[in-house]
This record gives C-alpha cells, structure tokens and sequence, in this order.
C-alpha cells in the first residue's frame, strides 16, 4: 500500500507536468512573436568619482561611415579592469547623447567588462543594448569596432574579445555583426584602421 | 548462508514500497521529460519543385496540423498579391482570383466553391491552409498538375520530376552507377557500411522499387526513402566507398575508395558534401576544391527572409524585399554577362545561415556574393569576411568558423574590383572587412555588399533604377575579374 503522502506527491507532479505541457502547447501555437522594442528606462550607473585622465574615444559617426579618435577627460579607478568598464561606459554614454552620431537604443548599459589572463577581455552588455541596436551591417560594425577598439586601445595586452549580451552569447548584434566569435583583436585594429581612413 | 537470505528477502520487502513510489516518481519524470520534448517546436519546412524555382517554404503547426503560407508558395512562381478585408482574404495568382475567409474551410476560385479539407487561416495578413489541402488548391490556383508527397512535405508543381536508374558495373572492385534524368547536386554523407545521398533542391523521385538489390558483396543494395522535405538515397557498402560526379551532374558513381585512402575516406566526403549543420555548428570544412565541375560561376544571396525581416528601412519596406529583388536583378546582369547564376534565396523563405553556407559551398561556386540593404550611410559598402578568432583546424580541415581562410585574399581582389567599378559609376563605395555570417564559412571567393540610398531617402533602395545601376556595375566587375576567379585556388 503506498502512503498517502506519496500518493499525494505523485499527484502533485501529474498536475504539475499536465500544467506544464499545456503550457508549453500554448506556447508552441502562440501567434508568430512580434519584435518588442525593449527599453531599459533604468537611470545609468553614476560615474566613479575622483582624479579624471585623458583617454583616447573611438566615436562611430553613421553620416560617413567612419570611426574617429576623440579624447575625452573621464574619472578612470586605479583597477584594469574597472578601467576598462569605464571607457567601455563612457563611449555608451556619448552614444546615448541626443546628439550623438551613432545613436544606440535607449537604455542602453555596460553591465561589466571581465579581463581574464592571458589577454581575453569579455564585455557584457544589457539587453537594452542589442535589443534597441539598429539593424545594418555598417551600423552594427563601427558599435563593435568602437567598443573593443576603445577598450583595447586603452588597455595594453588585450588579445581577444568576446561581446555578451546579459551575461550570455547571441548570435548577432542586431541581425549582422557577428557575436557568436571571439573577436582578434589585431583584426579589430585593422577594421578600425579602415574605418578611420575613410574619414 | 540461509541467515543472509533471509536478511536480504527482509529488506528488500522493507524497501519495496519506497522502490516503487521511486518509480512511480521516476516514470513521472520521464513523463514530464517527454511531453516537453514534444512540445519543443521541430523546424519542418515544405519543398516545392517547379520549373520556375525550387525552394523551400516553412511548415507551421495550426490546431494539430500542418499550415504553409499561400502567398509564399505562389510568390516565385508568378504574380501574386493580397487583400485582406476583415475576415477575407482575397488571392490574386495571375489572372486567377481566389477568396478566402479566415476559419472557413471552403474557398471559393474563379467563382467556383471548392473545399479546403480544414480551416484557413489569417495571421499577420497572410493566408495559411492545411499541407494536405495543396494538392486540390493549387491545380485550380496554377492551372496544373500538382503532385504532393504529404508525408515526406514535397510539392511537385509541372512534369518536374528527376528520375534515376542504378546499374552495377561488373568491374573488380564494382562499381555502382547513378544516371539521373537532370543534373544533381546531393549532400552526400558516408557513415561505415552506408553512404547517403541527400537531395534537398533535386525533384527526385522513387523509382519503380524502393529497395534495389545488386547481389554484390561489396555494395550489396540501395534504397530511397524521403523525409522532411528531402529524398534520400542510402547505399549499403561493406566497403569504404567514394562518389564522384560526372556528365554534368547527371550520374553519380560510387566505387570503393582505394585502399591508401580507405582510412581517410569517412571524413571527407562528410564535410565536402556540407550536410546541413545542426545546433553544434559543423566541425570542419575542406580547403581543397572539390572533383566535380560547378554548376553556377555565381551564388547570390539574398539575405535574411521569412521571419527574419533584416532592418526595417522604412513603414513600407523591409531589408528582405530589397535584397531579393537587388538579388533578381544581379542574377539578370550576370547572366546578360554570360555568368551562370544561382540565386539562393528567390522567395520569402526562412534560410539559416549556416545552411546559406552549406549550399554555396556545396555548388563550388567561383564567387558568392550575398546582398544586404540599410537605410544608414550613403551608397553601397563591399565588405570580405572579418574572421573569428582561428576555430580548431584538424588537420587538413579548417574549423567552420575560418573556412574562409584560404580564400580571403582572393574575396578581398574581388571585393576592391567590385567598390573600383562602383566608383566608376559615381556611386559612393567603402571596401571593408566585416565580421558578417556566412562570410566566414564559404569555402570560395567570397563578399557581401550591402546597399545603402544615395541619399536621406530609404525608398530610394527599392528604385529599379538604383538597383539596377548598382547590379550591373557589381556584375561588370564579376566578369571583369571572372578568370581569376575561375582560377582561384586556396592560399595554403
């Protein structure tokens, strides 16, 4: 004889694996998914405050199609990697201006910039990010080309660099650049040599 | 020894009850397990053979049956459009007017009532009805014979068909011979005791029995089978065996592989035909040409499609309508060149893009070119492939994310003749590099070229005029560099 308590269990589990095929049917007949804007309207981390320095931007300009080295004057934190998340959020930043050049999705964010030795940098990004990105080859590259460019100009012996997206991999940025890679960073230079030249 | 029995007769009588609500806990799960795998949404899609085009249409789960889109299926092959009206839905083919209502199951054609064997259905403005239904639809729809193999998702529409015969050659070691009635072009996959012939794009057909006997030891029997869109042809071996084309594609021989090369044979024909990768992208892709002769010089192709719209140019224009049309419009410029040219994608299908990859590598095409359009930047940019990070190369095989390689050099000679006859045309032109899928994975001469307007105006990607000026310069330069290509061969 099985004890009511089990009996009660088993059923439980029944019900629970009913609910969840039901739901898992609904889902595979759901209509066909209509693209949502996503749009992050959580406020932009504060910037860390103290001693700024001079660092050198790569800014997209879509009119043109180019890249341009901008300097800037940024509080930067004594850590590598901290360095680089700030570079990485004051590019996004300029980017989100109203009068950018290469406007991105709102709500746009650097979650973190991890640097694992030897030479591997992996920037995450918030879904904001690639989910308001607009949709173009060119468009996609120079957000890719500035991003690692920026960070690796900036910070010495990065070799190659990985872009995800909340933490996880994506295949495209917004349909084109690929994500699913790691990016060579002597590639990237190359890349942004071109961009710059076509000033 | 009788005092343990029955110690463990005891216990295990203790035990039982807890054992079995394990079980029944476990079944439970494995219960759960399976209803969420079959709940987990499998890709099928429709091929449909004309003599217009032969493609491939997504098949879509409605109310426990299979669904296809109207228009999707009509699209290559004539002129279709569509009005919706509330619940109706007007299909104009031609000359042929049909009228639908959303949840009815009758449709009525040139005035005549006829039955859809299931309900049609309306989603996002385009008219779905049952597989099944195709065969009696579409005769009245096209003015043909239609011919639809249900079970297996294949649409044949005209006399279409590709027909074989087998023969064993009475050669030591024997060999067998395939003569196919147009020319093929398989994903062939050898595992040990069977080679596979995959034809996805072919309109083959069984013959007369589907299960051959060749009473030979070596390759004993073959048979055809067709599943998900696609005939197969499964050749059984007690041998390592090899197949090679000839006859333009028309026959197909598969002999024993010579017996240096017997340890090798396995991988790469595997990797060489481009079977269709899966989540694990494919490990590797062959930087040797392969023997048998292309079918097309050029392999363009249309980006993105079906659900992936690319970018959203404009309220009434999508990246996939620009560039199948810049797409139509290349192939005609090519062609004019004497260019034979396959367009990959001619209709509004769903292609991944490892599969994009697959089929060009696997026609050994001189060039692929694939198209894209947006609304930023001024005139056209041309890009060749930025590569990853180097994959695992094994040995001969490049990884599949680098296959590329090789021919870079050769995509890049390409890419800066095509943005030099751009320029010639006063049309704003970038060469770049561009960490763009599939680039990375062709196996050949490979570039993208991405149109954008002259101007501020993205309508403006749509004007026949425009477009046409961008594919006969882009073709001028195909032929102009067309030797080279020709002769291009993998940097080692």
């Amino acid at each position: 004889m099985i004890p009511r308590h089990l009996q009660i269990a088993v059923a439980v589990l029944l019900a629970a694996a009913l609910g969840l095929s039901l739901y898992a049917w609904r889902m595979r007949n759901s209509a066909v998914a209509t693209p949502v804007q996503a749009v992050d309207t959580r406020p932009l981390a504060p910037p860390p405050a103290g001693p700024t320095e001079k660092v050198v931007l790569y800014v997209a300009h879509d009119e043109d199609g180019t890249l341009r080295a901008q300097s800037a004057q940024i509080p930067l934190p004594s850590g590598r990697q901290q360095r680089a998340e700030e570079l990485a959020r004051a590019l996004i930043s300029l980017y989100l201006d109203k009068n950018s050049q290469h406007a991105i999705g709102a709500g746009s964010e650097v979650r973190s910039v991890f640097l694992v030795d030897p030479g591997e940098a992996v920037i995450d990004m918030n879904s904001a990010f690639a989910d308001g990105h607009r949709s173009g080859v060119l468009v996609e590259e120079l957000t890719v080309a500035s991003l690692i460019h920026t960070i690796t100009a900036n910070t010495p012996n990065i070799l190659k660099v990985k872009i995800l997206i909340d933490g996880k991999e994506r295949e495209t940025l917004a349909g084109h650049a690929d994500l699913s890679q790691f990016y060579e960073v002597a590639a990237v230079d190359q890349l942004a040599s071109q961009l710059q030249a076509g000033q | 020894m009788a005092s343990t029995i029955h110690w463990s007769d005891d216990t295990s009588r203790a035990r039982r009850p807890g054992r079995r609500h394990t079980s029944v806990t476990g079944l439970a799960l494995l219960w759960m397990a399976a209803v969420l795998l079959w709940a987990a949404p499998v890709d099928k899609h429709l091929s449909v053979y004309s003599l217009a085009a032969n493609y491939s249409v997504p098949i879509l789960p409605r109310e426990g049956r299979d669904y296809a889109g109207l228009l999707e299926i009509l699209e290559p092959l004539g002129r279709v459009s569509a009005k919706m009206d509330g619940a109706r839905w007007r299909l104009r083919y031609n000359n042929v007017e049909a009228n639908f209502v959303a949840g009815g199951s009758r449709v009525q054609i040139l005035g005549r009532d006829a039955d859809l064997g299931g309900k049609f259905l309306l989603e996002n403005k385009r008219g779905l009805v049952p597989v099944g239904s195709l065969a009696s639809l579409l005769p009245r729809i096209l003015g043909g014979p239609v011919t639809l193999h249900e079970v297996s998702d294949r649409l044949f529409i005209g006399s279409v068909a590709t027909h074989f015969t087998a023969s064993l050659s009475s050669d030591n070691p024997p060999r067998l011979v395939f003569h196919f009635s147009g020319p093929v072009n398989p994903s062939i996959a050898n595992e040990p005791g069977a080679i596979h012939m995959t034809f996805s794009r072919e309109p083959l057909v069984a013959p007369a029995s589907p299960t051959l006997t060749f009473g030979s030891k070596g390759i004993p029997s073959a048979s055809y089978s067709e599943s998900n869109g696609a005939a197969v042809v499964t050749v059984n071996t007690t041998v390592p065996v090899m197949a090679s084309f000839s006859n333009d594609g028309r026959t197909i021989t598969i002999a024993a592989a010579p017996a240096a090369q017997a340890a090798t044979a396995a991988a790469p024909p595997a990797a060489q035909s481009a079977a269709p990768p899966g989540p694990a992208a494919p490990a590797a892709a062959p930087n040797v040409p392969a023997p048998a002769a292309p079918r097309y010089f050029a392999v363009v192709d249309a980006s993105h499609g079906g659900d992936d719209h690319g970018e959203t140019l404009s309220t009434t224009l999508l990246e996939k309508d620009v560039t199948v049309a810049l797409a139509r419009s290349l192939r005609q410029e090519l062609q004019s060149r004497g260019i034979t040219t396959l367009v990959l994608r001619d209709s509004d299908a769903n292609l991944p893009l490892d599969q994009r990859a697959v089929y060009a590598n696997a026609d050994r095409a001189a060039i692929y070119i694939a198209l894209h359009a947006a609304s930023s930047g001024r005139g056209v940019r041309v890009y060749s492939a930025m590569l990853p990070l180097a994959g695992d190369d094994h040995g001969p095989f490049r990884s599949w994310t680098t296959a590329q390689h090789d021919w870079l050099s050769a995509s890049q000679s390409t890419a800066n003749a095509v943005a030099g006859e751009l320029q010639k045309r006063q049309i704003p032109v970038k060469a770049l590099a561009a960490p763009l899928r599939p680039l990375n994975s062709i196996t050949g001469p490979a570039i993208a070229v991405e149109l954008g307007p002259q101007a501020s105006d993205a309508n403006q990607l749509m004007a026949p005029d425009y477009q046409q000026l961008v594919a006969s310069a882009v073709a001028t330069a195909i032929a102009s560099v067309r030797d080279q290509l020709a002769g291009a061969q993998p940097a080692q």
